[in-house]
This record gives C-alpha cells, sequence and structure tokens, in this order.
C-alpha cells in the first residue's frame, strides 16, 4: 500500500539532494574542523559554506549563526542563554500555545522563582498586542514568541512583537522551527533578536537545528566546552548534519515559491473538499493568516485517535490533538487555550503536507475520509444525540470543562 | 503509535454489537464529552432473565471502543449476577491486554455496564456519600478507592492510568496521595527527635543516615522529575556539601533551589541548624 506521508510539521522526508550533499562527511571527509592540519582544515571550509547557506536563508550575517543540535536546543539555548546575561531580571513572556521546548522552559522557570507571562490567544489563535505590550515589566528579561503554530499553522507578527520589545531594550526570540524554509524570513530587516530553526523541518535529517543570534545581542553559553562557533556553543560539530543543513536551506529557498502556489493549492483543496463532503467539520486557526502547508480540522463528536487508527489502514499519515494520541488526558493544550469546544477538539486532525506531496494524495484522502468519519460517528452517542436533536450536554456526568493550563 | 494486540486492532477495526437495543430493559451511561471518553450500553434481558441482547456506542479511542465491543461479547448470555462480577481485568485479557495508559477504557466498560444493572433495578445512580477529588474527570474518592483496591494499585500514576483521576490540572494530587496512604498504609516518617534521647545530639553517623534518607524521600524525586540530580559530597558538622547535576547544575535558580528548597527540607527533617553549600564540578 502506497504511503501519502501528510506529517510534514511533524517531520519532513530528507531530500535525496541533501543525502548526497552529506554523504562524503561520512566517509573521505571525516576531519575535525577545528584541527590544525589541512586535512581538518578543509572540512573547515565546507562548515563555513553550509554556515553562509543557512544565514542566506533567513537574511542573516553568517557569524551570527550558531549550529545546535535541533530546534529545542536552540530554544532552550536562546531562553536560558539570555537569562543568564541578565541575572538581575526575572520575568519572561511567553504565549500558551508554545511548543512544549518553550512551554516547559517556562514552567521550569516559573518552578525556581521567575514570573512566567502566559499570554493567551483568540479563537483564532491570534495574540492580542495590548496584552503583549501591558505584560511587560521593567524586570522583563525576554520576551520569546513563535513565528508559526505547529499545529494550526497560524503566523505571529512576530517583526511587529520584537518591535514592541525593542521599544523597551527587551530582547525578543522566535521559535520559528515551524516557519523557516515555508515562509519567506528576512532578518536583515527584522527587529528580531534570536530565533531558532530545525534541520528535520525543513528536509535537513533529525539532529541538527541553528540558533541565530543578532551581532550585538548579549548571550552566554548554555553549551560550555571549546572554542566552537565562536566560544557560543562547545562541543565538535556535526559536521555531515550541518553540511546536510546548509544544503536543505538552498533546497527549501529553491522551493518556497512552489510551497506558496502548489502546496498551499493543495492544502485549500483538500480542506474545501473535506469541509463539503463532511458535515460537522471546521477549520481551526486563522483561515487566512497561516503557513501554506498546515491544515487543522475538527470533526465533531468524535475522537481523533479512531480517525488517526482508520486513516492508517489506508496508508495515510496525520498527526491529532486528540489526548488519547500521547497517552495524555487532555486534548491538545493548543486547540483548548484557542477555546475550540470539546465537541471539536478532540476530533482534530492535522494535515501538513510538503512540495513532495501530489494531487493524488489528496484526492486519496478526500475518497476516504467521509466514509472514516461516517463509520465513527455511527459508534459516537453524541452524535446520535446531536442528530436526535439533544445537546451533548445532556449527556451524563463529570468532568470539569474549564480549561486548565500550568500557571 | 500505541502498542495495540491485534484483539485490540481487530475489535476496533470490526466493532460487534454497536448501536442501540430497541425497547432496552437498560440503559447505562458514563463519562463525558469533556473528558474523550464515553460509553452508553443498552440491554435486554429474555425470559430466563439473561442478557440477550446488548449493544454499546462510544466515543473514545480505539481502546474505549474495542474495551465496549469486548464487554458486550463477555456480558452476552449472562444473568445480571453474573454479569456484576465482571471486572475490568476480565476486559482486558479478553482484548490480550491494554497500554497501561488505557486502562481506564477498560474501567469505564466496567462502570457503564453497573450504571446499567443499577438503571434495571431502578436504583439511584448516586447511592452513597462521596467527593469528587478530581474535577477534571469528575473521579470521586470512592471510585478512586475502589479502583486502586481491585486493581491493586498503589501508585498516582497508576490512579491515572485507570481513572484518568489527576491527569488534567494536577490540584488533586495530594487528595489522591492521601487515599492511597490511607488505603495501603505508608511507614510514617520519623522525625529526628525519636531517634534521640531527650537532651541529646545526633551522632554523626545517625545524622548522615537521616540526611540520606530525607534525601531519598523527600529531595530527589521532585528535583528528578524536572531533570536534574543532586549528590552528597560531604557533611562536616552541620555543614552539607552537595554538587548540583543535570538541569539544576545550569540552573539559574539553583541557589534558591538549595535553600528553599532542599536546605529548608533538611532543617524540617533531620536538624534546625543545618546549612546546604554546593560544592562546583
Amino acid at each position: 500500500m502506497k504511503t501519502v506521508y501528510l506529517d510534514n510539521n511533524a517531520t519532513t522526508r530528507t531530500a535525496p539532494e541533501v543525502v548526497e550533499a552529506m554523504l562524503p562527511f561520512f566517509s573521505e571527509l571525516y576531519g575535525n574542523a577545528s584541527s590544525m592540519h589541512s586535512f581538518g582544515g578543509q572540512v573547515g571550509k565546507h562548515l563555513a559554506r553550509a554556515r553562509e547557506q543557512v544565514a542566506a536563508l533567513i537574511g542573516a550575517h553568517p557569524a551570527e549563526i550558531i549550529f545546535t543540535s535541533c530546534g529545542t536546543e536552540s530554544n532552550n539555548a536562546a531562553i536560558m542563554g539570555t537569562l543568564y546575561s541578565y541575572p538581575e531580571k526575572k520575568h519572561i513572556v511567553i504565549c500558551r500555545v508554545e511548543h512544549p521546548a518553550v512551554l516547559n522552559v517556562g514552567h521550569h522557570l516559573q518552578a525556581r522563582g521567575y514570573r512566567v507571562t502566559e499570554l493567551g490567544v483568540d479563537r483564532q489563535g491570534k495574540l492580542n498586542l495590548d496584552e503583549l505590550r501591558a505584560s511587560l515589566k521593567e524586570d522583563t528579561a525576554l520576551v520569546s514568541i513563535m513565528a508559526a503554530n505547529n499545529e494550526t499553522g497560524v503566523l505571529f507578527p512576530i517583526d511587529e512583537i520584537a518591535a514592541i520589545a525593542k521599544e523597551r531594550g527587551i530582547p525578543f526570540h522566535t521559535d520559528a522551527v515551524q516557519a523557516v524554509g515555508k515562509i519567506p524570513m528576512d532578518m536583515s530587516r527584522s527587529p528580531i533578536d534570536l530565533l531558532s530553526l530545525s534541520g528535520h523541518k525543513l528536509h535537513a535529517p533529525k539532529g541538527i537545528g541553528a540558533l541565530y543570534l543578532r551581532k550585538g545581542t548579549k548571550f552566554s553559553p548554555f553549551m560550555i566546552g571549546g572554542h566552537q562557533e565562536g566560544g557560543r556553543r562547545g562541543g565538535t560539530e556535526n559536521v555531515p548534519y550541518i553540511v546536510g543543513l546548509g544544503r536543505a536551506a538552498e533546497f527549501v529557498t529553491d522551493h518556497m515559491e512552489e510551497e506558496n502556489t502548489r502546496v498551499r493549492a493543495l492544502r485549500d483543496r483538500l480542506e474545501t473538499e473535506l469541509i463539503q463532503r463532511i458535515p460537522n467539520t471546521l477549520i481551526n486557526g486563522d483561515p487566512l493568516n497561516r503557513l501554506p502547508n498546515t491544515s487543522n480540522i475538527s470533526f465533531e463528536y468524535i475522537e481523533g485517535e479512531s480517525i488517526l487508527m482508520l486513516l492508517n489502514e489506508e496508508g495515510i499519515c496525520a498527526s491529532s490533538g486528540s489526548a488519547c494520541t500521547s497517552g495524555s488526558l487532555q486534548p491538545s493544550h493548543v486547540l483548548r487555550a484557542m477555546g475550540v469546544p470539546f465537541t471539536a477538539a478532540h476530533g482534530s486532525v492535522r494535515f501538513s503536507l510538503s512540495i513532495y506531496n501530489t494531487d493524488a494524495d489528496v484526492d486519496h484522502v478526500i475518497k476516504v475520509m467521509p466514509p472514516i468519519i461516517e463509520r465513527i460517528r455511527e459508534m459516537s452517542p453524541f452524535w446520535k444525540d446531536y442528530q436526535a436533536g439533544k445537546p451533548p450536554s445532556s449527556f451524563l456526568t463529570g468532568g470539569d470543562v474549564e480549561h486548565h493550563v500550568h500557571g | 503509535m500505541w502498542d495495540y494486540t491485534d484483539k485490540v486492532k481487530d475489535h476496533f477495526l470490526h466493532p460487534r454489537n454497536v448501536g442501540e437495543v430497541e425497547n432496552p430493559d437498560a440503559i447505562g451511561e458514563v463519562g463525558s464529552l469533556a473528558c474523550g471518553d464515553a460509553l452508553r450500553l443498552t440491554f435486554k434481558l429474555d425470559e430466563n432473565k439473561r442478557i440477550q441482547d446488548i449493544k454499546f456506542q462510544t466515543f473514545g479511542c480505539a481502546s474505549a471502543i474495542a474495551s465496549s465491543s469486548a464487554l458486550t461479547e463477555i456480558a452476552k448470555g449472562m444473568t445480571l449476577e453474573e454479569a456484576e462480577k465482571i471486572s475490568n481485568q476480565d476486559l482486558a485479557e479478553f482484548l490480550g491486554g491494554l497500554p497501561e495508559e488505557k486502562m481506564h477504557c477498560s474501567v469505564m466498560g466496567k462502570e457503564a455496564l453497573e450504571a446499567a444493572i443499577a438503571n434495571y433495578r431502578g436504583e439511584e445512580a448516586v447511592k452513597e456519600d462521596f467527593e469528587i477529588v478530581c474535577k477534571c474527570f469528575g473521579v470521586t474518592d470512592k471510585e478512586i478507592e475502589r479502583v486502586a483496591t481491585e486493581n491493586d494499585l498503589t501508585s498516582l500514576e497508576q490512579i491515572t492510568d485507570f481513572t484518568k483521576a489527576g491527569g488534567g490540572c494536577q490540584a488533586c494530587h495530594p487528595k489522591i496521595e492521601a487515599i492511597l496512604t490511607k488505603l495501603w498504609g505508608k511507614k510514617p516518617v520519623e522525625p529526628a527527635e525519636n531517634l534521640v534521647p531527650a537532651g541529646q545530639k545526633l551522632t554523626n553517623l545517625q545524622k548522615i543516615r537521616l540526611i540520606q534518607e530525607t534525601l531519598e524521600r523527600e529531595i530527589l524525586p521532585p528535583i528528578r522529575s524536572d531533570g536534574g540530580d543532586l549528590e552528597l559530597i560531604d557533611v562536616a558538622g552541620d555543614t552539607i556539601y552537595v554538587a548540583l547535576r543535570g538541569s539544576c547544575s545550569f540552573c539559574p535558580q539553583s541557589q534558591f533551589t538549595l535553600k528553599n528548597f532542599v536546605e529548608a527540607k533538611l532543617r524540617e527533617f533531620v536538624s534546625p541548624d543545618l546549612v546546604v553549600e554546593e560544592v562546583k564540578g
């Protein structure tokens, strides 16, 4: 059975061009870039080239790129590295819909005496900038807001947020793991101070990431070791993966227009057809201001894991904000923060496309999805109640419908 | 993806007895939309008072649907007295096992059957005094006690796996711990003053032993749950030297943790005169 891979916000296929670029660095070009001899030194040139490629992707200077092991490391380094630089400041501002690589760092800091403001979002997943302004304090050390939400694809106005922070002299970091490679980003025209990106979200392998650190931004190393990465991140460079990230940066630059035209059209067709064919279906997140590849759809009155299991039987890979997929007991913190009702939050499915997806992939989903949803709804008591005109609240007891977010 | 048995997959992909029995003798409902799991069970008895027809409607994951299907298969043909004895373990065993985190699906099946039988007998759904312990998932103290007893559950994590209680905002964790302590008992913490006669001081050996016990019991679990660690390096008089490891070693709040948590706990459980100092490296 053919696999239809629509889970590209989880991870992407490593592009064959990227693999090809990496291969020599596993075999003949194995020198250490820090070595004095020319055998190692020649590797250093490839490292420098990769730094230029990644810098070019986001309009940065190569010296502003620090290679890391992943997006999570970049986020942790950005936050902790900034806090180390401002030990007297004990307040940070993040958002309630951040990825756990930021959200849980906030919780970690909160347990250690920091004040963490978690800004809420509206029903479309958007921030209120007046609330952001009001949240900034004298001792705010950092504002960290994601560039694009991983679950809904909703884009945040990060340049505007960075400018607001800058007015108060506060550094601004953005977790741009989902945005980089999908939409244009240009640090030469933006006030952003720190930016995280991850290789495996843009057709490089897992295990490589980068942190953009604007020249002049105060930063204390998170990984302490040798002089690698200008003393800002110790540890022998992961050369094959860095070279792969560099090649991937070129690859996504070359395909960005396709991402924003053909892939966007595929995504839109998928959504339109599913909404037309399946009743009680809704899109989660700002319908216009979104990543071109992401669609988060809720099918009311059913549960997401069941949908994923039946999609899996059809060879289709997707994700869900359902609690049951993760062993968590509450549905997606993102959808709950947006106030998506429980009737829809449990039954959400995220389709995230890439340039490797085709019309045939979307045709397959459009064909199999209606009977899958119908089949699960046939089993759902809530769907039966809904059809009978009974409100779901009349069914059963228990369950505090309040949203519980840490802090 | 969960590691489901073939039988769970089979009962999810081909659920038996889906729907509602026409003119049922009883109906049982448990769960809620907010919880993400709900089950409606209906049955009809034959002239010998055996379950002739039983059907389910389930809102939930593959485990919930498979558990509901298994329940109807097991219960069919039983008298109500026999059906009452079906346990959640019976459902899990019938399916060849469920992931620990999904055991609450089997408990939901059992509770729906109980609710349906109570409905048949005209019993009130609320039959005894209870307190809702977990407000996120509407789980009562009686449910926690019963599920813990029936399944030999001794930890908070197990209670969450089997009932969902404690899986939301976590505010109820102390109450669940208290229920478990009441149920299974726990060796009470022995205050330092009980170890030595009045007026005498702890010997160095007693002090070190108490420090080690307090570290293991009170201090290390929460620190380790955050990815950190702490090593006892030395004890000199009332000064305790420790080294921070893991995420604590680079945490900007480590001094706060050392003074306001580690030192405070050691003073509480060992001696009010203790001072904690960090050793680097």
